[in-house]
């Protein structure tokens, strides 16, 4: 959380949701939502499938309008979504800098490329990235921009095990540097409590629920109290945990502990 | 060096290769007698393919000089080749030939650039496409041919109503591939770079225009085609030059040798183009993942 210390404090929260109602039809799919978030925040979005987190995101992207209620964004945002979405005509420094309208436009891409590990694939063009470096280069993208928030939709969720470990990795590591807000959504509870400081459960386009997750960083699944925030968040998204029993098996269990850095 | 085991005594039977590597330097029998540059000798692929068209050609030039093939229904390949030669001698090919190129080229140029246009207006604008779209589609049903007699009513029998067939026939191909090219951009792709602040301008030249750029290569190699099919019944219309003008003639007085150079010339030419389109889509679209290598 050392982070949100060193910003001003002054200065007002990037993310302002004030009774936000967003519907489709008769479907309210955002339903008087009021959502804060400081500047270098963490927080990730839990919730079960139509539970409005990817209407949510859309609307803070600027990708889709509310219909009634107050909602402020800063304008220096960023998303990354799912599939990494980078132009397949150009080459990865080029996706980087595209829209970007600074002189000397290279050298930043090459510098948001090194940062993400990938100064050796500068010339590639995306149909040569692996998912993990494709992914990659569009968090890159979304840095360059030195956003006030970014916005992550599921970004790992289609990455293998081992790469969504690095990648979790590489983004608390980029979150400290840059320090933007951050909007993570995402399906899996052990990436939110991984990652977050603070986990929201969205449920019929309310927030249901929220916790601040204390855990000292660098994270684990096997750390005390993990499991019991495990728990607690699983059975607020409808599935049954004992949380002690949970806890003590895994605990028991050091090899198959989750860990992220940062 | 291949040993390949059927092996029938297990119950489910297996299948093993094993392949001996290769040692170098070391020859068998009668490869040490040759020379190295002999031994190194492959035949090339493309002569190899040549076989079997050679075989049939020599046939073909058995059958005609038995008689079996009479010279009215089809030349002997030996004529054919010396009335080929004459023609190309006497320059008659070469004027031919650039008199049809230049029909072609104009009106496949003039085609292309009102189907860009065309597809461009409506394929960026809603306006565009409600004002352009139905007419264009309705044009687009009308056979060519069915508008000959009215192009010769109205623009006459010279060179004009020619250039005008073979736009109208290379308009289309390259108006309805843009257009789909451009309503299929991944939508995914335009709302990246509308969260990456990308104007309307912008969108158009870093998005949209390079995602359609592989559909408008495909409406190309059709009115390239197209271009060159035209000319068959454009050059049957008052001309006494060009490659239509040389099939007509030659069926005129039954000249199955300049017929068949005719159709040569028209599949030689249509390899050349395709040659063209590939060379030009390896430039243009180099990040496709079928050209793409490390």
């Amino acid at each position: 959380m050392s982070s949100i210390d060193l910003l001003d404090a002054s200065k007002p929260a990037p993310v302002q949701l004030r009774n936000v109602v967003r519907q489709f039809g008769q479907q309210r799919v955002i339903d008087g939502l009021d959502l804060d978030i400081a500047p270098g925040e963490f927080v990730a979005l839990l919730g079960a499938s139509g539970s409005g987190k990817t209407t949510l995101l859309r609307s803070l992207a600027g990708l889709d309008s509310i219909d009634s209620g107050q909602l402020r964004v800063p304008k220096a945002r960023a998303a990354v979504f799912q599939e990494p979405r980078l132009m397949p005509w150009k080459r990865a420094w080029k996706n980087v800098i595209l829209g970007l309208r600074i002189p000397d436009a290279k050298a930043r891409a090459v510098q948001a490329l090194t940062e993400v590990g990938l100064a050796h694939r500068l010339e590639a063009y995306p149909a040569t990235l692996s998912g993990g470096e494709a992914q990659r280069v569009a968090l890159a993208r979304g840095l360059v921009r030195e956003p006030e928030l970014l916005l992550l939709d599921e970004p790992f969720a289609a990455l293998d095990a081992l790469t969504r470990i690095r990648m979790h990795r590489l983004i608390i590591e980029l979150w400290r540097k840059h320090t933007p807000a951050v909007l993570l959504v995402t399906h899996d509870v052990d990436e939110a409590i991984l990652l977050a400081d603070r986990v929201i459960v969205l449920a019929n386009g309310k927030i249901a629920e929220q916790l601040s997750i204390d855990l000292p960083r660098a994270r684990d699944t096997g750390q005390p109290g993990f499991q019991a925030i495990r728990a607690r968040l699983l059975n607020l998204l409808g599935v049954e945990v004992e949380a002690p029993a949970v806890a003590q098996h895994s605990v028991a269990s050091n090899t198959v502990r989750r860990f992220a850095h940062g | 060096m291949t040993e390949k085991t059927f092996d029938t005594q297990s119950p489910g039977g297996s299948f093993s290769v094993n392949k001996a590597a290769r040692p170098d330097g070391e020859l068998q029998g009668a490869a040490r007698l040759l020379p190295q540059w002999l031994r190194n000798w492959r035949t090339p692929d493309v002569l190899l393919r040549l076989l079997s068209p050679i075989a049939l050609l020599l046939l073909w030039e058995l059958a005609s000089q038995t008689g079996l093939i009479p010279q009215r229904v089809i030349a002997a390949p030996s004529q054919i080749g010396g009335t080929l030669w004459a023609m190309i001698a006497s320059g008659e090919l070469g004027k031919h030939l650039l008199v049809s190129l230049q029909r072609a080229l104009v009106g496949l140029s003039i085609g292309v650039s009102i189907g860009v246009v065309a597809a461009l207006i409506s394929g960026l604008s809603k306006r565009g496409e409600v004002v352009l779209d139905s007419p264009l589609q309705m044009l687009r049903t009308i056979p060519s041919l069915a508008l000959v007699p009215l192009f010769i009513l109205w623009f006459g029998i010279g060179e004009f109503t020619k250039i005008a067939l073979i736009v109208t026939g290379t308009t289309f191909p390259v108006y309805m591939n843009l257009y789909a090219g451009i309503r299929n951009i991944d939508p995914k792709l335009i709302e990246a770079a509308n969260t990456l602040g990308l104007n309307r301008r912008e969108l158009i030249w870093h998005v949209i225009l390079p995602g359609s750029l592989p559909s408008f290569f495909v409406g190309l190699r059709y009115s390239l085609g197209i271009s060159w099919l035209a000319l068959v019944f454009v050059e049957q219309i008052n001309t006494t030059a060009g490659i239509g003008f040389l099939a007509s003639d030659a069926r005129d007085f039954m000249r199955t040798d300049v017929i068949v150079i005719c159709l040569l010339i028209y599949s030689v030419l249509g390899l050349l183009i395709d040659g063209l389109i590939r060379t030009l889509e390896r430039f243009a679209l180099a990040w496709r993942p079928t050209f793409v290598r490390n």
